[in-house]
């Protein structure tokens, strides 16, 4: 129906993931908007779908692989009987692959990292971060169904509310060419970062493998542990259990110290929502100062032994 | 192991990126364009996979800007062939560019992957190697960072969030969204693409025929507002390091 | 009686078998000596041609002061006396002994008479004993400072003829010399000629002998000569074998050295040198020169500060593959890319080897293969994409000249007297970029008439270069030519010293003065006129792109003393200067290998010894690379490092 509004819901590891949750926040508004009823698609055991309460219905389809291939082909298949105006994505390593296949094979668009929408006009209009977030652009799709790939924090997770009404669907999935073999778990690190309320995170302004101790002195008179960017993970500086972002781990510290992190978007989104963010950086127009609480500009190597020293005067002192 | 590569040139956001007078666009006049950074990584993927297994790699992309150097920056990499689709129409979205680009792909088969990057920061309506994917009838997974080709099946590695990765078997050919190669993308001297340019062609093909309209329409390109901004500690390196502590001890985190 | 010179003496009489031997040995010697230099010439020959001027007046000159007379020892006073002491030894005896041959064979054999006669023969006598005591007491010096002294540059990693080859050339010349004096002095004993008084040497140690009959005299006389010809002989034909060879590669290595542009580069293929065939002939030559003198070594500052590199063991490498000692891969890349092409090195060689460029060569070599570390290929992306190695849009190369009281006049459209290249660091470093508009505010005041090329300008490549991308060295060139030829001016000037030496010496033919030449003029026409003395006492450290590179000492001196400066002189100075490490593209690398001392730590321990408050910089880099070791050294507060147009910019100021 032409104002029906759809989340995809993906889980991982057998559990319904946040951003599935903010998305139907964000779907509730537009439902309300377009005056059509939210709903779920579920493609997964119905078990599943307790959380998913926000939703005026979950639709579930079980016995779908969990590749790209499968889920798309599942979610074409619903959205061509169904004809939503509107499925919202997660934009997540997760989902932006089933996302953007299934989107190929309804001929529709897939807007992609979308931060809000809104019904105008009786068009959905997406607000997107492009060219790494110094522009955003409003994209409105002119056919429907259309797909919207959603980022992670557009909105405050929807609460499960009352167990949801689950309509059990059928479909049926192609032969599949892409099979699952099995998860590749990071070397377990010494630390699990979520786990720390102190983090001290290191970017490309630290320059060289050498400067981490500058880092990992500062983490230890905090009691908190080093965590990096990407860059610095693929530099090997660190190990993958230490990254940070998009493809890494999302942490919500009780501070967050960046040191020369300029603070492009996949980094961002995996720490936005720490405590208190604190951003040490040379460029006084890199982005991460308008995301950090407290900022410095100044050259880290300056800022930092004096930081560490005075930490360790305090609570030697304490 | 014969590889497609599908390159495309993006904005380069080093400089700084104007707003057209339409309010919709990106002002051109000062516009420097760049591989797009995934695209890359799918080209070293693809070297790598010729050095492990042999065979051929071609690169393919739409007539732009510039894209010249890159095609012959390809072959001095490494690169085989390098085929340009000209005749490029005017207002392409990453959908309707990812349908030409299929078309033109479509007559470079057979091939064992085509490799792309899978995304570019300046798509808006769809990822290029799954649309691509689609219309060739291939098998797609994104979210790349290793592949090894052993016979019909690939064991291709996807990246997920917080450091876990999964590893999918591909029957082959397919089309793969690469997030990054095994190792950087590799330098190439200004001397030998030099030389590329005197030695070798790059081979044209038109475009194919009509992909219809677009499915977006951009109503507005702007800068983010920026709706706050941290609170800077100002002074020496010293003195704002003895303000941080301060307000650190204030709310009881030493 | 005349004095005239025994022919034969007791050989000719009682051993004359002996005496058309010792012709046939020597024929054979030759034989065997032309061979084996021929081994060598063969050798060098496999190398790429090269075009030089072979014979010159400066090439004569060099010869003389280098080759005969040492020049490059001179601050070596030991090392000067005792080379001087043998060589000299050496020439004179075997000038002796060749004119004892003509004496013999051409004037008294086929012309009946001998000019080995009268005073000149004892001239003769008395010039080759003091010879032969001097060679002695050189040799015995030698010995000393190998066997007792031991200083760390005399060992080698790598022996490109045989490890036991330096004792062999000491022993062997030695026992020349004292064979030699022997035969001299059982002749005298047995004979007693009354002239033997001039033989002062000889007729001493003749003295011990004289208690003997004539028969053991005659014996033992035989015996040594026999024992005399035969070390020289060995000695000959093992020349092109041994250590000894040096007196021919090095002679002809100083005379083929490099005229031109200290230290220029010429252009060159971009893959590279792989194997040492695809080094010039005039290269080989240099590799074989080498005297495993250690010198380059004890200058390198990477060597110093505990990384791979040293300059010696690179040529000795080369050498041993040279002479088939050696195989495989010529040098390795950690010692290659250790290098910050500082050329002091070069500039101690005695021999004129030019370490440097061979580096160059190879590193090319290993760009163009793609073995290059991830910090070098970013900074190589980023120039060849943006003409800058902080990745910084080229729009943004004169943003620095925003906060300055007034517009620098753009040369791309206003005719100016001075461009001002102002180089990347100097454009695009935060740290650096108040200093740059001190220069600008400088030059405005003095009424210079200048301008920039604002984005136009590019990187002047010259660590590209230098680095081995010799195609991205090219691309830089050619853009800036491209702009020097649509931009109006009358001279170039530069405030980089790299970017000098690139301008001045390896573009096309372009006038280039340095910053601080051009402050010097002004100072001493009278044009700039400091407001007041600045009563600070200083040390300056010489760049090496200005100073070793290009020979610009004295004008940056004489600014400083215009600014009422009082200059003490690090120990380290001029030519000497220590490299602050950052040369080479080496400020774009990790450091490899156990670091003891970052070559920069080192320079301000250095000044900071000196009592001085300030430590003066004429180079953009020197003044980050110091600014951080300072810090990383603990010497904050006790020596701050300024460039010197900051001191200007200061004596400028009205006196308050």
């Amino acid at each position: 129906m032409a104002s029906n509004i759809w989340v995809l819901a993906e889980t991982w590891r057998g559990q319904i993931t946040e951003t599935t949750l903010e998305l139907l926040t964000l779907g509730r508004e537009l439902a309300g908007q377009t005056g059509g009823p939210l709903e779920a698609v579920l493609l997964g055991d119905k078990s599943l779908a307790a959380p998913l309460g926000a939703a005026d219905n979950v639709l579930c389809a079980a016995n779908v692989a969990p590749t790209p291939e499968a889920v798309a082909a599942a979610l074409a298949q619903l959205v061509r009987e169904r004809q939503p105006q509107a499925v919202l994505v997660p934009w997540t390593n997760l989902s932006m692959d089933a996302g953007a296949l299934a989107a190929a094979q309804l001929n529709a668009p897939f807007v992609n990292g979308c931060k809000d929408l809104k019904s105008d006009g009786g068009m959905i209009v997406a607000q997107c971060v492009v060219y790494g977030g110094k522009l955003e652009a409003a994209v409105a799709a002119t056919t429907a169904p259309a797909l919207f790939g959603v980022l992670p924090g557009s909105r405050p997770a929807a609460a499960a509310g009352n167990a949801p009404t689950v309509t059990e669907v059928a479909v049926s999935v192609p032969e599949a060419r892409v099979k699952f073999n099995r998860y590749l778990e990071p070397e377990t690190g010494d630390v699990d970062i979520t786990q720390k309320e102190v983090l001290v995170a290191v970017g490309r302004g630290i320059q060289q493998q050498d400067n981490l101790e500058l880092a990992e002195s500062l983490a230890a008179a905090l009691g908190g542990a080093v965590c990096g960017s990407r860059p610095v993970i693929d530099q090997g500086w660190l190990p993958l259990s230490r990254q940070v972002g998009k493809s890494g781990m999302s942490v919500k510290p009780k501070l967050y110290l960046m040191l020369g992190i300029s603070g492009a978007p996949e980094h961002v989104e995996g720490m936005k929502n720490a405590q208190l963010i604190v951003a040490i950086n040379t460029d006084a127009n890199a982005p991460i100062f308008n995301v950090a609480h407290l900022g410095i500009n100044a050259d880290l190597f300056d800022v930092v032994p004096a930081l560490t020293e005075k930490i360790r005067a305090v609570k030697g002192g304490a | 192991m014969n590889t497609l590569v599908l390159l495309k040139m993006v904005p380069d956001v080093v400089e700084e990126l104007e707003v057209a007078a339409d309010g919709k666009s990106l002002d051109t006049s000062f516009l420097r364009t760049i591989i797009n950074e995934r695209d890359d990584h799918a080209l070293e993927q693809a070297l790598l996979l010729k050095e492990r297994h042999g065979g051929k790699v071609t690169v393919v992309a739409l007539d732009a800007p510039d894209i010249d150097d890159t095609l012959f920056a390809a072959m001095a990499k490494g690169a085989d062939r390098a085929v340009k689709i000209t005749d490029v129409p005017e207002g392409l979205t990453t959908q309707t560019a990812a349908k030409l680009c299929a078309q033109a792909l479509a007559g470079l088969l057979p091939a064992d992957l085509i490799l792309t990057g899978v995304q570019a920061l300046d798509d808006l309506d769809g990822l290029s190697a799954a649309i691509v994917a689609h219309q060739l009838g291939l098998p797609y997974i994104g979210v790349v960072t290793g592949v090894t080709a052993d016979g019909p099946t690939a064991t291709v590695i996807k990246e997920f969030a917080g450091g876990v990765r999964g590893e999918f078997a591909v029957t082959l050919p397919a089309v793969l969204g690469v997030q990054a190669a095994e190792k950087p993308p590799r330098y190439v001297p200004v001397a030998k693409v030099r030389a590329m340019m005197k030695t070798q062609k790059i081979e044209t093909v038109p475009v194919a025929g009509d992909v219809g309209a677009a499915t977006i329409e951009v109503r507005q390109l702007a800068k983010p507002v920026v709706s706050s901004h941290a609170e800077m500690l100002e002074g020496s390196p010293e003195e704002a390091a003895a303000k941080l502590v301060e307000r650190l001890a204030q709310r009881g985190l030493i | 009686m005349e004095p005239v010179r025994p022919i034969f003496y007791n050989i000719h009489e009682h051993y004359h078998w002996a005496e058309y031997t010792q012709y046939v040995l020597g024929g054979l010697v030759a034989v065997l000596f032309v061979w084996g230099l021929w081994q060598h010439v063969r050798r060098w020959r496999l190398g790429k041609p090269e075009t030089i001027a072979l014979a010159c007046k400066e090439r004569l000159a060099g010869f003389l002061r280098y080759a005969l007379f040492q020049g490059r020892l001179a601050s070596d006073r030991y090392a000067l006396a005792m080379h001087l002491a043998i060589f000299f030894g050496m020439a004179f005896l075997f000038l002796g002994t060749a004119l004892a041959t003509i004496d013999l064979d051409v004037t008294h054999l086929m012309f009946g008479f001998q000019f080995l006669r009268g005073n000149f023969y004892l001239a003769f006598k008395l010039v080759l004993d003091i010879f032969a005591l001097a060679l002695i007491a050189g040799l015995a010096l030698a010995f000393w400072r190998r066997y007792v002294l031991k200083p760390e540059r005399l060992k080698n990693l790598v022996y490109p003829t045989f490890p036991l080859d330096s004792f062999y050339l000491l022993a062997i010349l030695l026992a020349i010399a004292v064979t030699g004096l022997v035969v001299e002095a059982l002749r005298l004993a047995a004979s007693q000629p009354a002239w033997a008084g001039w033989s002062i040497a000889g007729n001493t140690l003749a003295k011990a002998f004289r208690p003997m009959n004539a028969d053991t005299l005659r014996t033992l006389h035989f015996l040594f000569w026999c024992l005399h010809g035969l070390l020289a002989f060995v000695f000959i034909a093992l020349v092109p074998h041994s250590k000894a060879f040096h007196l021919v590669s090095s002679s002809l290595s100083i005379w083929l050295r490099h005229l031109g542009p200290t230290g220029a580069l010429p252009a060159a293929e971009a893959a590279g040198v792989a194997k040492l065939s695809d080094f010039t002939w005039r290269q080989l030559v240099q590799f074989d020169a080498c005297t495993w003198c250690g010198r380059c070594q004890d200058q390198c500052p990477a060597h110093a500060s505990g990384q791979p590199l040293s300059p010696k063991n690179v040529v000795l490498q080369l050498n041993a593959q040279l002479l088939g000692k050696r195989g495989g891969e010529l040098v390795s890349a950690p010692e290659l890319w250790a290098c910050t092409t500082c050329r002091a090195c070069e500039e101690v060689c005695p021999v004129f080897i030019e370490q440097p460029r061979a580096i160059v060569d190879m590193r090319r070599h290993l760009v163009s293969e793609g073995q290059i570390e991830k910090g070098l290929q970013e900074a190589l992306t980023k120039l060849g994409r943006y003409g800058n190695s902080f990745g910084q849009s080229d729009r943004a190369r004169a943003k620095w000249t925003q906060g300055l009281p007034f517009k620098i006049k753009d040369a791309r459209k206003e005719a100016v007297e001075y461009l001002w290249f102002v180089g990347d660091y100097a454009s695009y470093d935060p740290r650096l970029q108040p200093v740059t508009r001190a220069t600008a505010n400088v030059f405005q005041q003095a009424g210079v008439d200048f301008g920039i090329l604002y984005e136009a300008e590019r990187n002047s490549g010259n660590d590209v270069r230098r680095v081995g991308e010799e195609g991205l060295f090219e691309m830089l060139r050619e853009k800036n030519m491209q702009a020097f030829q649509k931009a109006q001016f009358q001279k170039l000037m530069t405030t980089d010293p790299h970017s000098l030496h690139a301008l001045k010496n390896e573009y096309d033919n372009l006038n280039v003065i340095h910053h601080t030449e051009l402050l010097d003029e002004l100072f001493r026409s009278g044009k700039l006129k400091p407001a007041r003395r600045l009563e600070t006492t200083v040390t300056y450290h010489d760049p090496c792109y200005l100073g070793r590179y290009n020979g610009i000492y004295d004008a940056p001196r004489r600014v400083l003393a215009a600014l009422g400066v009082k200059l003490v002189e690090m120990p380290r100075h001029r030519h000497r200067s220590y490299c602050c490490g950052a040369g080479g593209g080496r400020v774009w690398m990790e450091d490899t290998g156990e670091i003891k001392e970052r070559p920069a730590e080192s320079r301000v321990r250095e000044a900071a010894a000196l009592g001085v408050g300030t430590l003066v910089v004429a180079c953009p880099k020197d003044l980050v690379m110091f600014q951080d070791a300072i810090k990383t050294a603990g010497l904050e507060g006790k020596l701050a490092v300024k460039d010197l147009m900051e001191l200007v910019e200061e004596a400028l100021k009205p006196a308050a």
